[in-house]
């Protein structure tokens, strides 16, 4: 609110445009739908009002950051122009803004809901609306719609309706998921084919929205950690910590030395973990069964681990505000350094069994190329971005934790393709490794929890902060008005950007290809859905 | 007459098992009509073999599938218990495990799925948001326990579950499995209506 400067949505466009091509603003790293009510006649000047979105834009070539906001007052009919056009990460964000908040972005080439069924009532995440008195469970099928609309502007300012086709009726659309193995969730595709050559795919969330973010707006500061390691399982730990980290910095708490090293720890584990499920899943899409009993053989090693100290396998609920849970168990470092060279000594086995595989190589290489521009426009991070070339780790760009004081490279491939995204990973296990060896013996003395008031309020404002989750970005975005509960979180999803690829890179890849292309994007659909 | 009916788990007592009292209601609906004794025999020999080859739906919406992914690998291996053969398919499969939340959206999918299995079928619900909406009980998108719509046979608790505690589940249900009459029953002591 006080640091973000306001556009009219008349200029918004013009200035967005402005920013990208003269700032070089190329990754829009978060859009954030927002609701902030009515005009009162009590309202400081800058107080905002009425429905609107704030974009919070990063520059890859000189690092510099920004955040605008934008905002409609008008309820009834709120109307935005699209910047879809400047940033392909706007085109499924966007449709997540309308879905939530009913906004309506001019110029938007797909106006479809993304999450909720095409016949849900209302805009679940407006102040006052209640979603559930209008919506019933429906038991009946849902209508899959094949149109889609856009809104044009007309020179003298009034809107024209114009209607899209998804897929033609001489197209040839197969159906895959919601309830399919290799799509790794509940994630649906709708893929249009010539023979086996993918024309389009038209990605269908929503199927496990949990309405999260709706969710977090009527618990408390703590409670809402609890949903933060249910949203992308596989990187739990550094869900959470992202979310405390957020609200520390909005509370002006500094955490321990020792609690720093252990989450730093915690998260590489995390990632060491998500990464061997990574393997294990895609060798066993690909039909290597052997690869999966060894990726799952020593990932439980690991939930050993975390059992031990945080007293959950998957769900381990350890980061506090201002803290951990608990101690580590005077067993971690002991095991976890018993832990690593048995990794490293073991390794070699996964590259015999899949990595040297010709047939693995025949299927991974030259499948599914995402380009460094696209992988940037399209936002998307972590693994999937390195595999393109564009350095985008956020333990590098924005150090947290103690990710500044451990040496450790930043594993970038340059061909973009299922392969580099499957190298990149691989590398990324030792990589971890290497940073778990530097900080394991040096784990400093001291509290683990700082005191904290009984009810956390965090003081008025906007804040953002981002980790380098298991496979991309994660961002918590909070706007506290001051109250015990804060008045709008939004997940930054590491899987929605990767999801959003899947129609581009696809095109002109095999039927078959979809799967490698899936499961090397390596994205996980409660993650997206929220 | 009455055939008595103590389902046997290998290695595991019959009083070790909580909600024996389930089980043995159950069986007494079930003998309240009499049993044919070569049937009687028969339908413990064709439940002997249902039980011990429970072929699961793979149909896993978020977290708990991972576990469930875990009973399938080497240190759980679920195919110690008959579990393994995994399809993708509803045609194929015995009972569905349902690991994760089900979303409003997610709902009339599941019915369908179930829908589409063979007889008999089996539902286990697994997890507190298949149970009752777990953590999200209070989202508007989340229906508040699958047996809001489906006949839960099993229910599994845990967030997720632990790997034993779908074992203890899975024997639940192979425990009713090996009470039922897989031949149906016909009511032999119930005098005929006058028509």
């Amino acid at each position: 609110m006080n640091n973000i400067r306001f556009i009219a949505p008349t200029d918004l466009h013009d200035e967005m445009l402005r920013l990208r091509q003269e700032e070089q603003m190329d990754f829009l790293e978060c859009l954030t739908g927002m609701d902030w009510g009515e005009p009162d006649e009590k309202d400081a000047p800058d107080t905002p009002r009425g429905l609107g979105v704030i974009y919070h834009l990063e520059s890859t070539v000189t690092g510099k950051r920004t955040v605008v906001r934008t905002a409609s007052l008008n309820r009834e009919h709120p109307e935005l122009p699209t910047v879809s056009d400047i940033w392909k990460a706007a085109d499924f964000n966007e449709r997540e803004v309308y879905d939530y908040f009913g906004i309506i972005f001019i110029g938007h080439p797909d106006m479809r809901r993304l999450y909720l069924r095409n016949d849900w009532v209302g805009y679940p995440m407006r102040k006052d609306d209640d979603p559930e008195e209008e919506n019933p469970l429906r038991m009946d099928n849902e209508e899959t719609i094949d149109t889609t609309t856009e809104l044009e502007l007309n020179p003298d300012g009034t809107l024209k309706n114009k209607e899209l086709k998804l897929f033609g009726e001489e197209e040839y659309v197969v159906n895959i998921g919601p309830q399919h193995p290799a799509t790794h969730g509940v994630m649906r595709f709708r893929v249009s084919l010539e023979g086996e050559i993918i024309q389009k795919i038209d990605a269908n969330c929503g199927y496990i929205h949990r309405g999260i973010e709706k969710m977090c707006e009527s618990l408390t500061y703590p409670q809402t950690l609890a949903l933060t390691d249910r949203l992308d399982y596989l990187g739990a730990h550094q869900n959470r910590h992202a979310l405390c980290m957020c609200v520390e910095k909005a509370m002006g708490i500094e955490v321990s030395d020792r609690v720093k090293y252990i989450r730093t720890i915690m998260d590489e584990l995390q990632r060491i973990d998500s990464h061997l499920l990574f393997y294990a899943c895609l060798a066993m899409d690909l039909g290597a069964l052997t690869a999966f009993f060894y990726g799952f053989r020593d990932r439980e090693k690991i939930l050993d681990i975390f059992e031990e100290t945080c007293g959950g396998r998957l769900i381990m609920n350890y980061n506090t505000i201002g803290g951990v849970q608990a101690d580590i168990h005077p067993n971690f470092v002991k095991r976890v350094k018993e832990f690593i060279p048995y990794l490293r000594g073991i390794i070699h086995e996964y590259h015999e069994v899949f990595t040297g595989n010709i047939i693995a190589q025949e299927r991974l290489k030259g499948v599914g190329v995402l380009s460094r521009e696209d992988a940037i426009a399209f936002g998307a991070t972590g693994g999937t971005g390195r595999a393109s070339g564009w350095a985008c780790d956020v333990r590098k760009r924005i150090p947290y934790g103690v990710y500044d004081k451990v040496d450790f490279k930043e594993i970038v491939y340059n061909e973009g393709d299922s392969w580099a995204r499957y190298m990149v990973r691989m590398d990324e296990i030792m990589e971890s490794m290497r940073i778990i060896e530097q900080l394991i013996d040096n784990i400093p003395e001291g509290t683990y929890q700082e005191k904290m008031k009984p009810i956390i309020r965090v003081p008025e404002g906007c804040y953002y902060s981002a980790v380098e989750g298991s496979r991309g970005e994660f961002g918590v975005f909070i706007e506290s008005h001051g109250d015990k509960t804060p008045y709008r979180v939004h997940f930054r999803s590491t899987g929605l950007p990767l999801v959003s690829t899947v129609d581009t890179i696809s095109r002109g890849a095999k039927i078959a290809d979809l799967i490698a292309i899936g499961g090397t994007l390596d994205y996980v659909v409660p993650d997206i859905d929220r | 007459m009455e055939i008595k009916k103590k389902p046997k788990i290998k290695s595991i007592p019959y009083e070790e098992f909580t909600d024996n009292e389930t089980l043995e209601k159950l069986v007494k609906e079930l003998n309240a009509g009499g049993a044919n004794v070569a049937l009687g025999v028969l339908d413990d020999f064709i439940n002997w073999g249902r039980s011990n080859s429970l072929w699961p739906l793979t149909f896993a919406t978020s977290c708990c599938g991972i576990e469930f992914m875990a009973l399938g690998a080497a240190r759980y291996d679920m195919a110690r218990f008959g579990f393994e053969v995994a399809r993708a398919s509803p045609r194929q499969a015995d009972m569905i495990m349902v690991c994760g939340t089900i979303t409003n959206k997610m709902a009339p999918v599941l019915k369908r799925l179930y829908d589409q299995m063979a007889d008999p079928k089996y539902v286990v619900a697994v997890g507190g948001c298949a149970v009752s909406g777990g953590p999200f009980k209070k989202s508007y998108h989340v229906v508040n326990g699958v047996d809001k719509f489906l006949p839960v046979d099993v229910y599994i608790p845990g967030c997720p579950p632990r790997p034993e505690a779908f074992y203890y589940g899975m024997m639940q249900l192979q425990r009713k499995v090996k009470i039922e009459k897989y031949f149906g029953g016909v009511n032999r002591k119930e005098k005929k209506q006058d028509e």
